[in-house]
C-alpha cells in the first residue's frame, strides 16, 4: 500500500537539510549570489552531496549510493524548493545520475560515472532542454559522427554552467561528454536559482553508454515526478510567509489576514498545498517502489506533476498579491519563488503535456 | 491488539456464527467487538487502532452488511458523540441498536433563524425536576421521518453569551410534542423536515454532557460530521469521478476537447482529493478528527458540484430529462442509483448541508491557519439581548 507520510529517517534527513539551508542558504544569501558570476552556490552543493550525502541517494549500495530511494531524494528536494537553493541536485542527482543508473548494468563507464556521482566528486548534467516531457522523444538536435563524436547544440540545460561532465541524449542512443569537450554558454533565465545554458558540441568525443534512450525517459519520469517535491516546497515557503505576513500587516485598522476575502483564498490555497503534499508523496513512493519506473510510476508522476506544478505557480501569484508592494520588489525574496514556480511550471512537461498523458493512462480516451 | 488478533478474531467470528439471521448475527458481532475496532471494549470495539478495521471488514466481506444509507447521521455523528460524551448507562443503550440499524437518529441542530450561526439557536430547554422541557422549532432535518431518536441542541440559559447557553441532549422522536412534517426539496422528493417541538418532556438522563456544555459537545459532532461528508475511502478512480469517466467512456460520439479538457483536470482532482483523504486517514491513529476534515469537505462538495454538472452535459439530450417528480418520503440520499439530474441537483446540498462552504473556510483559516476572526460584535453579549 502507499505509505503516504514520512517516515523517521526521511524526517531526520529533512532536519539535516534544513539545517545546512539555514545556515548556508538564507534569502539574503540567495538574493546576493543570484548576479554574481557564480549563482549556483557549489560550496552549499559539495557540503549537502558530500557531508549530508544527498548526491548518492538514488545509488544503490554496490555503486557507492546511500541505497535509498525517490521517497528520500523528495525531502531533499522540498528542503531545497523552500529555501529556492541554488544547487544542481536535479540536475545532477536526479536527471543525470537516474539516466545513467540505468546505463550502469551493461556499461562499465556509465558505472564508473555513477560512482563518482554518487561520491560527490563530480557534477553532471543530462543535457536536454529543461522543457523536456517524459512523453516526447529528445537528443534530435545531436548527431553521432562515425568516429563516435557528437555535434549539434541543446539549449536551456539545467545545471551544465557548473556540469564536469554531460549526459547527452544522441541520434537514439545515449553518451558521455565531459563538460571539458563542450561550450557552454549561460543565458540570462527565469529562474535566477536555476541557472540554464547552450551546450554546443563540436566533434566532441563522447563515449557511448546506451544503445537506446529508455534510461533518459526513466529519468524525465522520475524527474517530473521528484520535481513535484520540489514544488510542494515552493508552494509550503509561499503559504507559510504570506499567513505569517498577514497576520503582521495592518490596515483599517485590523490585520489584513482578519478580512475574509484573504481568509478565504488561503484556506483554499491551504488545501491545494495539502492535496500536493499526498500527491508528491504518492508519486515519490510509486518511483520508489515500481518494478518498472515508465510503467508503473507513470500516472502517479502524471497526477502530481500536473497538480503541483499548477499549486506552485498560484501559490506563489497569491503570496504576490497578499504581499502586495512590497512583493514587488526586487529586495524580497517572494520573486525568486515566482521565478521558480513559473519555470518548473514548464519544465520536464507542462500540467497540459501530463493530463493529455492521463488520457491513456486512466482510460480517458481523447476525443477522435 | 494487532492486525493479526484481529483476523483471527474475526475469522473466528465467522466459524460461529450463522449469517441467515441478519440481526441476530449484527449484533452478535457487535458484542463481539468487531463493529467499530476504535471503539472501547464492551462498545462494539477492541480498542485498536482506526485503520484495522479494513482487516475485519475484509474478512467479512460475504456476511449481511449495514445498509448505511439512513444510518449516516446515527454512524458518523451520535456515535462519536456519545461515545466522548455519554455516561456508560448511555453508551449502553444507544451504541448497539444504532449500529444494527435497529434504530435510526436524526440531527436536530438548524432552526428556521440559526443555521450558520448554529450557536444562536432558540429552541428552550426548561428543566423540571428530573426532566426537561422543550420548546422549538427545528428545521433541515434530515430523515427525521424514520428516526427514533435525535441528537439536539437546545437553549439552557439565554442570559449568558450565546455560545455559553446551550446543552446537548438525546430526543426522543417518540414522545408527545415532536412533530414531524416533510419539506419538499428541489429533487421532488422529500429527504429533509421541519420538525416542531412542543412541551416535549425528556428525562435528564437523555442529556449528554454538563448543562451549559451544548457547544462543546456540538463542536464534536460536527468535526465528525465534516469527516463523514468528505472522508469516504473510494478506490483510484472510484466514486463520482468513475460514474462521469464512465458516461465519457460510453459515448464516443459526444466528446469534445473542451468536455475532454474539464474531465482531465477534475480527474486529478479527484484524485489528489482521495490521497489526501487517504493521507488524513493515515495520520489519524486514533482520536477525534481535527478541522483539517473541513477540507476534505469543501473539496468533495466542489468535485461532486463539478462532476454532476459536466455529467448532465456530456449526456446532451438525455440531459434535458429527469428521472421521478414525485413528491414521497425518501429513504436516504441515493447518488447511485437515481438519475444523473438528482445528483447534479442533490449536490448542490453538499456546499450547504454539514457547514456551507463559507463557513468550513473560516473555519480553516481561523482554526488551522491561525488568522484573526473578523470583530465579534455578539461574543459577550447575553443570547437574550442579541439583535434578531
Ligand atoms: C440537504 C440538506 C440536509 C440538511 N440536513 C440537516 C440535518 O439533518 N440537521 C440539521 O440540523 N441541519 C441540516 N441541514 C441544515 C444545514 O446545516 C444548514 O442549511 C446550514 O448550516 C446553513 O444554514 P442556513 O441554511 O440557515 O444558511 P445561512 O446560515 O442563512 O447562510 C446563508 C448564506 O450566508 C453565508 N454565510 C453565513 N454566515 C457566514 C459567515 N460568517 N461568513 C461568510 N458567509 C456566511 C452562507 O455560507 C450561505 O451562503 C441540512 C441542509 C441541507 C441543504
Amino acid at each position: 500500500m502507499t505509505d503516504l507520510l514520512y517516515t523517521q529517517v526521511e524526517e531526520e534527513l529533512r532536519a539535516a537539510v534544513r539545517d545546512v539551508l539555514a545556515d548556508r542558504c538564507p534569502p539574503a544569501a540567495v538574493l546576493g549570489r543570484i548576479e554574481t558570476a557564480s549563482p549556483y552556490d557549489l560550496d552549499l552543493w559539495r557540503t549537502l552531496a558530500r557531508d549530508v550525502g544527498v548526491a548518492g541517494l538514488l545509488v544503490p549500495e554496490s555503486l557507492g549510493g546511500a541505497g535509498a530511494s525517490a521517497r528520500e531524494a523528495a525531502v531533499v528536494l522540498e528542503e531545497l524548493g523552500r529555501a529556492v537553493a541554488p544547487v544542481p541536485f536535479l540536475g545532477s542527482a536526479v536527471l543525470a545520475t537516474s539516466a545513467l543508473l540505468a546505463a550502469a548494468d551493461a556499461s562499465a563507464e556509465a558505472a564508473s560515472w555513477v560512482r563518482r556521482l554518487a561520491a560527490g566528486e563530480v557534477t553532471a548534467a543530462l543535457a536536454v532542454p529543461f522543457s523536456a516531457s517524459p512523453y516526447r522523444e529528445t537528443g534530435d538536435t545531436v548527431t553521432a559522427g562515425g568516429d563516435g563524436a557528437l555535434s549539434g547544440r541543446v539549449a536551456a540545460v539545467a545545471g551544465a554552467s557548473v556540469a564536469d561532465v554531460l549526459v547527452v541524449p544522441a541520434a537514439g542512443a545515449l553518451y558521455v561528454v565531459e563538460a571539458a569537450h563542450a561550450g557552454v554558454e549561460a543565458a540570462p533565465s527565469l529562474d535566477l536559482t536555476r541557472q540554464l545554458a547552450t551546450v554546443t558540441l563540436w566533434e566532441a568525443p563522447a563515449v557511448r553508454v546506451a544503445a537506446d534512450l529508455a534510461g533518459v525517459r526513466l529519468a524525465l519520469t522520475a524527474g517530473a515526478g521528484l520535481l513535484a517535491a520540489e514544488q510542494l516546497g515552493v508552494s509550503d515557503w509561499c503559504l507559510d510567509t504570506t499567513i505569517a505576513y498577514v497576520k503582521e500587516r495592518h490596515q483599517f485598522a485590523r490585520p489584513v489576514g482578519s478580512f475574509q476575502a484573504i481568509k478565504h483564498r488561503l484556506a483554499d490555497l491551504w488545501f491545494d498545498v495539502a492535496r500536493a503534499r499526498a500527491a508528491a508523496r504518492a508519486a515519490a513512493d510509486a518511483l520508489a517502489t515500481a518494478k518498472d519506473v515508465t510503467e508503473d510510476a507513470a500516472l502517479p508522476v502524471a497526477v502530481a506533476a500536473s497538480w503541483c506544478s499548477d499549486v506552485a505557480l498560484h501559490a506563489a501569484e497569491e503570496a504576490l498579491q497578499l504581499h502586495a508592494g512590497i512583493g514587488m520588489t526586487w529586495e524580497h525574496p517572494l520573486h525568486l519563488y515566482l521565478k521558480r514556480a513559473k519555470s518548473v511550471q514548464i519544465a520536464l512537461g507542462t500540467p497540459g503535456d501530463h493530463r493529455a498523458a492521463l488520457a491513456e493512462l486512466a482510460d480517458l480516451p481523447s476525443p477522435a | 491488539m494487532n492486525e493479526a488478533d484481529i483476523r483471527e478474531r474475526a475469522r473466528a467470528f465467522r466459524a460461529g456464527h450463522d449469517p441467515a439471521d441478519r440481526l441476530a448475527f449484527l449484533r452478535a458481532r457487535f458484542d463481539a467487538g468487531l463493529a467499530w475496532v476504535h471503539f472501547p471494549t464492551g462498545h462494539g470495539g477492541l480498542g485498536a487502532r482506526r485503520e484495522l478495521q479494513r482487516v475485519v471488514d475484509k474478512e467479512l466481506g460475504d456476511v449481511p452488511q449495514l445498509a448505511p444509507g439512513k444510518m449516516a447521521i446515527g454512524l458518523g455523528m451520535a456515535a462519536p458523540t456519545i461515545l466522548a460524551f455519554g455516561t456508560e448507562e448511555q453508551k449502553k443503550r444507544f451504541l448497539r441498536p444504532l449500529w444494527t440499524g435497529e434504530e435510526i437518529w436524526c440531527q436536530l441542530f438548524s432552526e428556521p433563524g440559526a443555521g450558520s450561526d448554529l450557536a444562536t439557536l432558540a429552541t428552550r430547554a426548561v428543566r423540571d425536576g428530573d426532566e426537561w422541557v422543550v420548546d422549538g422549532q427545528k428545521v433541515w432535518t434530515s430523515g427525521a421521518h424514520h428516526s427514533r431518536w435525535a441528537i439536539l441542541v437546545a437553549r439552557t440559559d439565554p442570559g449568558v453569551p450565546k455560545h455559553r447557553g446551550l446543552s446537548y441532549f438525546v430526543c426522543d422522536m417518540r414522545a408527545p410534542g415532536v412533530e414531524v412534517r416533510p419539506l419538499r426539496q428541489i429533487t421532488g422528493e422529500a429527504e429533509f423536515n421541519e420538525v416542531f417541538l412542543t412541551g416535549v418532556r425528556l428525562p435528564d438522563d437523555l442529556r449528554l454532557g454538563e448543562v451549559g456544555d451544548g457547544w462543546r459537545v456540538a463542536q464534536t459532532t460536527l468535526m465528525n460530521e465534516r469527516v463523514a461528508i468528505g472522508g469516504g475511502d473510494v478506490r483510484r478512480g472510484g466514486g463520482m469521478i468513475g460514474m462521469v469517466a464512465d458516461t465519457w467512456r460510453e459515448r464516443p460520439e459526444a466528446r469534445t476537447h473542451d468536455l475532454h479538457q474539464r474531465l482531465l483536470r477534475l480527474w486529478v482532482e479527484s484524485e489528489v482529493t482521495r490521497l489526501a483523504g487517504a493521507r488524513l486517514r493515515a495520520q489519524l491513529s486514533a482520536g477525534q478528527p481535527g478541522p483539517e476534515g473541513s477540507g476534505m469537505k469543501l473539496a468533495f462538495a466542489r468535485l461532486n458540484q463539478e462532476l454532476t454538472g459536466l455529467d448532465l452535459e456530456m449526456r446532451r439530450d438525455e440531459g434535458l430529462g429527469y428521472d421521478d417528480w414525485t413528491f414521497r418520503r425518501s429513504e436516504a440520499v441515493d447518488f447511485v442509483g437515481r438519475d444523473p439530474g438528482y445528483r447534479y441537483l442533490r449536490a448542490k446540498g453538499n456546499s450547504i448541508e454539514g457547514g456551507t462552504s463559507e463557513i468550513l473556510r473560516n473555519i480553516i483559516a481561523e482554526r488551522v491557519l491561525g488568522l484573526p476572526s473578523e470583530p465579534r460584535v455578539d461574543k459577550d453579549v447575553p443570547w437574550k439581548d442579541l439583535p434578531r
